[in-house]
């Protein structure tokens, strides 16, 4: 399977929206090699701020950026941008709703070798709790570019979260992303599985698996965390047997109580695949990081089996 | 305006402030009573705005990063026009446009959502960024407060203003020199002030924080200063105005008895 960088995918659209749109402006903390803004400030030094290794005052600086009409994008770690800038986040950007987007970088697990403190297992959580914020899990870079274009038209604060290892390429050249919607990857009868980021592939890759046993899986990448279209997710659920959720993050917060809080009263078995309420480590592989917190395909398969049988 | 004429709106002020408060009810007295006459100068003499139109492409901006002192520039753009001056009387009501901290959102003339304590430099430094960027000639004008500068993120905002070179930035620190639980010395001290500015790269000036000539005087010298950021160290009496509130730690957010509130009305009229 193909498969893209993430981070490569979101510099390069950066940098191609900054072609076309001069209003764009890209706050950065000190980790511009990392989140790959350095494309972008080659070429647009004077829209580009290095803000030192600050990120709340980048992220109260970016509001008065957009307070002046522009669109500011702040960059780090997802574990700084989204919870060391907390409170600037809520108070200076969704409070009054500007228009800056926030991008973790090297969300989850994904920075496997940093370990627990460059990690982020609750920023969806955290996140998705404060009113007025769009919070993003993209699948893969074709994902991320249509992402990254998309909620550059939309006017008001969002929170996307990037993964740092190259991922597979699952998202649909020819599928338009929009803000709020579901996307059937597979489709299925048995069992529906609900994923967003790294796990998508995974959730793919245990359909296949699963179809082997003679069991039907569905796929359904849900990047749209918030805001989200109910009833689609609903319908993804109709006639099916069991359901698992599968994303790299706590279970507390994230895709797991979105999709089952949503789906209250179904009635159908629910399964969750995600971090237990514990802080990542550092390993020497992604692999074998995932495998360590139960984030694989086998764990799908078999919690699938179980919601069958 | 001349001076006199500031004198008096500087009064007014304190008047609608005490007004906002009113009686039964908690309000921010000491610093937003500190601040009078300088927000009498910018708002009435220094800054290019248009209540008749609140986002003006031109304007100069003011942001009160000490937001909680909200009831001072709420007496200013009330008195301008900004919104019918009724809405003094409903501060802090359910559903009503001024807010217990400046909102954005609600106010016309206030330019964005503080009260965090250390956001709004941040702030200020990221408008007077992108009004570089676009060319503008104007200025942004912050108020920050001496207990405020306790915050991490001031620091790291005065870093940015003076590595950017932000000179379409002045900012005032009101220097009551009280904080919420008492004298800054004793409570938090964020002493030596000046040299903690210069020492991070901004132009120092200080001023009489209550004098009006002073406070012109000092402004009209800063804006001569190009490269850097601009502040003035106002130093000024919290609760300035009303004889019993000045100095008062009590009045950082108190509440006032309906003599109190009848003597204060009396003091400033």
């Amino acid at each position: 399977m193909k498969t893209q960088n993430q981070r490569q995918v979101y510099g390069e659209t950066l940098l191609d929206l900054g072609r076309k749109n001069k209003n764009i402006v890209i706050l950065e903390a000190d980790l511009g090699k990392s989140t790959m803004t350095c494309l972008f400030e080659r070429e647009f030094p004077e829209r580009f701020f290095e803000m030192g290794i600050g990120e709340a005052n980048m992220t109260s600086f970016a509001a008065g950026l957009s307070l002046t009409g522009k669109i500011a994008f702040t960059n780090s770690f997802a574990v700084f941008a989204a919870g060391r800038a907390f409170d600037q986040i809520r108070q200076s950007i969704s409070i009054p709703k500007l228009n800056v987007k926030i991008t973790g970088s090297s969300a989850g697990l994904s920075d496997f070798g940093d370990g627990s403190t460059h990690q982020s297992v609750e920023d969806v959580a955290i996140m998705r709790a404060i009113p007025n914020m769009t919070v993003l899990v993209p699948a893969d870079g074709t994902e991320v570019r249509k992402m990254t274009k998309k909620i550059c038209e939309y006017h008001g604060p969002v929170y996307m979260r990037i993964n740092r290892n190259d991922l597979p390429d699952v998202f649909p050249e020819d599928q338009d992303f929009e803000i709020g919607k579901s996307y059937l990857i597979r489709d299925g009868s048995d069992i529906v599985i609900y994923a967003n980021g790294i796990m998508v592939s995974r959730a793919l890759q245990a359909a296949e698996q699963l179809e082997k046993e003679n069991i039907s899986a569905r796929v359904v990448n849900v990047s749209s965390l918030k805001p989200i279209d109910e009833n689609s997710i609903k319908k993804f659920a109709a006639g099916i047997k069991g359901i698992v959720t599968a994303e790299e993050h706590s279970l507390i917060g994230g895709l797991a109580s979105v999709i089952t809080y949503i789906l209250r009263g179904s009635g159908i078995p629910v399964s969750a695949i995600g971090i237990e309420d514990k802080f990542g480590q550092s390993a020497h592989d992604y692999d074998e990081l995932l495998e360590a917190y139960g984030l694989t395909a086998d764990n799908i398969v078999s919690s699938a089996r179980e919601l069958i049988n | 305006m001349t001076i006199d004429e500031l004198e008096k709106t500087a009064r007014t002020l304190r008047l609608n402030i005490i007004k906002m408060i009113g009686v039964g009810h908690k309000g921010h007295l000491g610093g937003s009573c500190s601040l009078a006459e300088i927000v009498a100068v910018l708002y009435f003499h220094k800054m290019k705005h248009d209540p008749h139109n609140p986002l003006w492409e031109e304007r100069d901006r003011f942001l009160l990063s000490k937001g909680h002192a909200a009831l001072i520039q709420y007496a200013a753009l009330a008195e301008l026009g900004y919104f019918p001056k009724e809405e003094i009387f409903k501060v802090k009501c359910l559903g009503a446009m001024l807010q217990g901290h400046p909102d954005m959102q609600t106010t016309p003339g206030v330019e964005a959502n503080t009260g965090s304590l250390g956001q709004g430099l941040s702030i200020a430094c990221g408008m007077a960024a992108g009004l570089r960027i676009d060319g503008k000639k104007s200025k942004v004008y912050c108020i920050i407060g001496d207990g405020e500068i306790a915050e991490g993120q001031i620091w790291e905002a005065a870093m940015t203003a003076s590595f950017y070179k932000l000179d379409n930035l002045i900012v005032f620190l009101d220097k009551n020199r009280l904080q919420a639980m008492g004298p800054v010395v004793e409570r938090y001290n964020t002493n030596p002030v000046p040299e903690k500015w210069k020492a991070f790269g901004w132009h120092v000036a200080e001023t009489n924080g209550h004098n009006i000539k002073e406070i012109i005087d000092t402004l009209d010298q800063v804006e001569m200063v190009t490269g850097k950021p601009k502040i003035i160290i106002a130093h000024t009496v919290k609760g300035k105005g009303v004889s019993y509130a000045e100095n008062v730690v009590a009045f950082h957010n108190g509440e006032l008895t309906r003599e109190q509130f009848d003597r204060a009305c009396t003091e400033l009229n």
